[in-house]
């Protein structure tokens, strides 16, 4: 445990003192894509559940946040509430439908639903379809910390980060986590200690789902707009690849992944389709040859887990 | 003119022929990839860009050799059934032993690349390519102008699928790859060499998706990001019909192309979600699907 | 001697940098955001970034001291792509202008950053006549023209020579909306009738469900509120379903030289639209036009690619005029003087941002009435600039008292 504590320690050093080097929007969205990849992560690496429509939470949770600021009025931390609790339902509502399948069945489930939520809100009217929610306002926290200013929108979204870091850390900590685990290791044998598997599985595919949505809301206030690519499928795929470069089933595999990731397709934006084939690339690579992903590979070395 | 619920005949039949038409490229597809599922238990998400391969050779066939599109329905397939075989050999052949869902993924990788590269070549626009002149032009039947290249589609979707079906379920061959799938140990001890086979076979499922993208280009324009939507579908049409059953994803493919159809009529907002909607319910309520037998 | 020549030093130093400081950090720095690889990259793409490059030639940059560098990025019709890039462009490296922008979601992103970041934007590419209307702003201009411009052009001269019965087949964004409206709008007023209208996602491939519904609805005119890729498409597609043998005619609402060359003239002849340039006009367009191909690929010119040039000549010449890179007071300029370029000819730029020229209505020619590269159009009918655009006061502006 000491090591992850240390990394911790030196995971929330960078982030903090990032802004003074880095373009803090970019950092920003990193956070938000390392959460999304953390609770994504939770689901399968410790789960055991591939879940390919992920992006539907946070699809959801960016536009029913934009909504909330924009056309509601509300206060960025009750727009993010919002938004956030919408994800939540949909969890619930989406994990009665699929946990009860198995492996690629319910990745295939959780992608149909995701197709229809996709669909759904391109007709909606109040998603503005391929326009989006645009002009979303920032707003000011708790009616005083005015968010326009760069550095205390970056200070919050730090503080979501850690605070949706910290609950997957407790979770898989906890006996809940151990019993995930054990479930992932030998559902069979889970079931004949007497453990309801389903139930379990159940709680950790909406837990999953919330803190996917608290990162989409999250996102939708500081870039103040939300729009179709975030419920659209490659979402769902581009978390995966997050998750799989970084290491499936560890706890910081998921923010070095999405560190990554974010940062190759900033640099090669300009470049335009590259960004695709270096993603696909790395896809490859990372199933043939580097299956523990990146931390994984780390942890393999120093034979401890993180 | 008389009406049906309301919609008017001509408008219903219409779109009911739209759907028989899309319904053939879903059956097609679906085809390809219930053959790889079904006898190789890959989940091949390359089949998309497969297909988009397929359209792109006839087009670079047509501009840079000009080999028209009958020489093409055959040639297309076979370039790109052996670049599947290729694929096959290299990194398919390394995750038999690993969880499924790994596959899944280098396909999925795949076809980003694939995608990736024709996109920085070509850009997202479609590329024109020309109805062949003995199949231009058209019939009036009435209640709608069908055009000859959409009915000949139809045609041959069928054709295909039917041999493609026979092949596999009632002949020698089909037996020993279906044999090769429950028990490939067994079906080696006799001789029979079951690797070669399933390359063969992911191959043939790919030439499938290959020629769906011939057929497909002159009508629906060949572009890099043809079979990215397409494939999503295309899923769910397999899984719908059961995922190791031919006739199962042939039937549902049409099937679900004709529902898609009448849907446009009458609820056109939810014509993209349907497909998705009866996946799910089937799902709940048959999980191998509609003809598939759980393995 | 020592005190006075440092102090003569200091000054001039002074004085130096001062007039140095009033262009932020020494360079005019030009964003062209345009689709690089989609549906629009014919129209706008790499051609609005040659027409820029030209813009700055013209203007003598160099010989007046100035330092003016260009670049460029692909927004993939994508607001939240477009929108991350134009923040990113405004804060981090240090762009002054966004030109172009063919997308109307984009547009309406980067309108938004750009007021708050008080910087400026010359729209060229998109289309949306909300740009001068309710989200009209102070750091914007909007060049070549809209959807108000379109409708009046080509919806008005259609209704008045008979056809009155209208279906429209719309791109399901901001831009699509934008132009149905103006255009049924148009219908309306002259007394023509809309039978219905349905939406496709942009850059659909498969347009026959929807031209289905347009025949069903029997309606005289299908109008096609759509741009770029999907006009092609649509205008191909609708050819293969025998629409036009079936009597109904097709309005292609926004049609460009790119589409024209795309679709051929054996497709495309008779379509009539609207556009506010064409290469073929005059002495300076030709010579423009023939420029533009040499840096193009052989391309010709389309309007918005000339829009690119004749607003980034204005910008510099404001700049140079208001002393300043400041967003809002250079574009404050940009109203202040008339403009004059070789492309739109002289006129000005409204409050509401709108820049005025005249319309051209064109006609596609016959394949047999084409004799050279891109002789595509006749013009039949010249609108005159204070007609071709929504008056100021309806736009429902607030900068328009």
């Amino acid at each position: 445990m000491k090591h992850q504590k240390i990394a911790f320690v030196v995971m929330l050093a960078i982030f903090a003192a990032a802004p003074l080097v880095v373009y803090p929007v970019f950092m920003m969205k990193v956070m938000c894509f390392a959460l999304f990849a953390c609770a994504f992560n939770l689901l399968i690496g410790f789960g055991g559940l591939l879940s390919f429509g992920h992006a539907m939470f946070l699809g959801t949770a960016g536009y029913i946040a934009a909504h909330a600021a924009k056309v509601w009025g509300f206060p960025p931390e009750l727009a993010i509430l919002a938004g956030t609790f919408a994800a939540f339902v949909l969890g619930v509502v989406t994990g009665l439908l699929a946990i009860r399948r198995q492996g690629i069945y319910f990745a295939m489930i959780t992608l149909a639903l995701a197709q229809m939520i996709y669909f759904f809100y391109l007709q909606a009217p109040f998603t503005h379809g391929e326009d989006g929610i645009q002009s979303v306002p920032r707003g000011r926290l708790f009616g005083f910390i005015d968010l326009t200013n760069i550095f205390a929108m970056y200070y919050t979204v730090l503080v979501v980060f850690f605070a949706g870091f910290l609950l997957i850390w407790r979770t898989i900590h906890s006996p809940f986590g151990q019993v995930l685990k054990a479930i992932r290791e030998n559902e069979p044998r889970a079931i004949s200690l007497g453990y309801d598997t389903t139930h379990y599985k159940f709680q950790a595919y909406v837990l999953s789902a919330t803190l996917a949505g608290l990162a989409g809301a999250t996102k939708a206030i500081v870039f103040q707009l939300a729009s179709l690519t975030d419920a659209h499928w490659t979402m769902s795929g581009e978390v995966v690849l997050m998750t799989l470069l970084g290491g499936l089933g560890t706890i910081f595999g998921p923010v070095v992944g999405a560190l990554i990731i974010i940062t190759m397709e900033n640099y090669l934006a300009h470049l335009g389709a590259w960004v695709t084939i270096v993603q696909g690339v790395i896809f490859v690579i990372c199933v043939l040859t580097f299956r523990r992903g990146v931390i994984g590979e780390i942890a393999n070395f120093l034979k401890k887990p993180l | 003119m008389t009406e049906i619920f309301g919609v008017p005949t001509q408008a219903l039949f219409g779109q009911l022929l739209i759907g028989l038409i899309n319904g053939s490229f879903y059956a097609l597809l679906s085809l390809g990839l219930a053959v790889i599922f079904g006898l190789l238990n890959i989940i091949n998400f390359t089949h998309g860009a497969q297909y988009m391969l397929g359209a792109f050779c006839a087009y670079l066939l047509l501009n840079k050799l000009g080999v028209g599109y009958w020489w093409s329905l055959a040639a297309a397939p076979l370039i790109v059934g052996a670049l599947g075989m290729l694929i096959e050999r290299l990194m398919l052949k390394h995750l038999y032993k690993l969880d499924h869902l790994y596959g899944l993924l280098l396909t999925f990788g795949l076809a980003l690349i694939i995608q990736g590269v024709f996109r920085n070549e070509y850009g997202s626009s479609g590329q024109p390519y020309p109805i062949p002149q003995e199949l231009s032009g058209g019939h009036n039947l009435g209640f709608m102008f069908l055009p000859n290249y959409r009915a000949w589609v139809i045609a041959v979707s069928l054709v295909v699928c039917l041999a493609t079906w026979f092949v596999i379920e009632r002949t020698k061959l089909g037996s020993y790859l279906r044999a090769a799938t429950e028990n490939p140990a067994l079906v080696q001890a006799f001789g029979i060499n079951v690797p070669r086979m399933i390359t063969l076979t992911y191959g043939f499922g790919v030439a499938l998706a290959a020629f769906g993208g011939v057929m497909a280009a002159p009508i629906y324009q060949v572009s890099p990001q043809m079979g990215a939507d397409l494939i999503i579908v295309v899923f769910a049409v397999v899984v719908i019909g059961g995922m190791g059953s031919i006739m199962g994803s042939i039937l549902t493919g049409f099937g679900l192309g004709v529902i898609e159809g009448l849907t446009k009529v009458f609820y056109p907002e939810a014509s993209n979600t349907v497909i998705f909607i009866i996946m799910a319910i089937v799902l709940l309520i048959k999980p191998a699907g509609l003809f598939g037998t759980q393995k | 001697m020592k005190v006075t020549k440092l102090a003569a030093a200091v000054t001039l130093a002074a004085a130096a940098m001062s007039a140095q400081a009033q262009v932020s950090d020494g360079i005019i720095k030009i964003g062209i955001l345009t689709d690089m690889s989609s549906l629009y990259a014919d129209l706008s793409g790499a051609g609005s970034v040659a027409a820029a490059r030209m813009a700055v030639e013209d203007f003598g940059a160099a010989k007046k001291g100035m330092k003016v560098e260009i670049i460029s990025a692909d927004h993939q019709n994508k607001p939240d792509v477009g929108s991350a890039i134009a923040r990113q462009w405004y804060d981090v490296d240090k762009v002054d202008v966004i030109v172009d922008t063919p997308n109307s979601g984009v547009a309406l992103a980067v309108n938004q950053i750009t007021r708050d970041k008080k910087k400026a934007f010359i729209n060229s590419g998109a289309a949306s006549s909300d740009l001068t209307g309710k989200a009209c702003s102070p750091n914007t201009v909007h060049w070549t023209y809209d959807t108000w411009m379109l409708a009046n052009g080509t919806g008005s001269a259609i209704v008045k020579t008979g056809g009155d019965s209208w279906y429209f087949i719309t791109a399901d964004y901001a831009f699509g909306h934008a132009l149905e409206r103006d255009t049924m709008e148009v219908v309306k007023k002259n007394g023509g009738k809309v039978l219905g209208a349905v939406r496709a996602p942009i850059n659909t491939q498969d347009f026959s469900s929807f031209l289905l519904q347009a025949q069903g609805s029997k309606a005289k005119i299908i109008g096609l509120a759509n741009a770029g890729g999907d006009t092609i498409n649509s205008i191909k597609q609708a050819s293969e379903f025998g629409i036009v043998k079936g009597g109904q005619s097709l309005a292609g609402l926004l049609v460009f030289l790119s589409d024209v060359h795309g679709l051929g003239l054996q497709t495309a002849q008779g379509l009539i639209f609207t556009e506010t340039f064409y290469w073929d006009l005059n002495d300076n367009t030709r010579a423009f036009a023939k420029r533009m191909a040499a840096a193009n690929n052989g391309k010709y010119p389309t309007m918005v690619q000339a829009g690119v040039y004749a607003g980034v000549l204005h910008y510099l010449k404001a700049i140079e005029a208001a002393k300043t890179d400041d967003g809002t007071k250079v574009v404050e300029q940009m109203k202040k003087m008339p403009t004059d370029d070789p492309l739109f000819g002289k006129g000005r730029i409204r409050a509401d941002g709108r820049k005025l020229h005249p319309a051209y209505l064109v006609e596609v020619k016959k394949p047999s009435e084409s004799k050279g590269p891109y002789d595509y159009y006749k013009i039949r009918a010249t609108i005159p600039a204070d007609q071709a655009f929504r008056p100021e006061k309806d736009g429902g502006c607030e900068l328009v008292k």
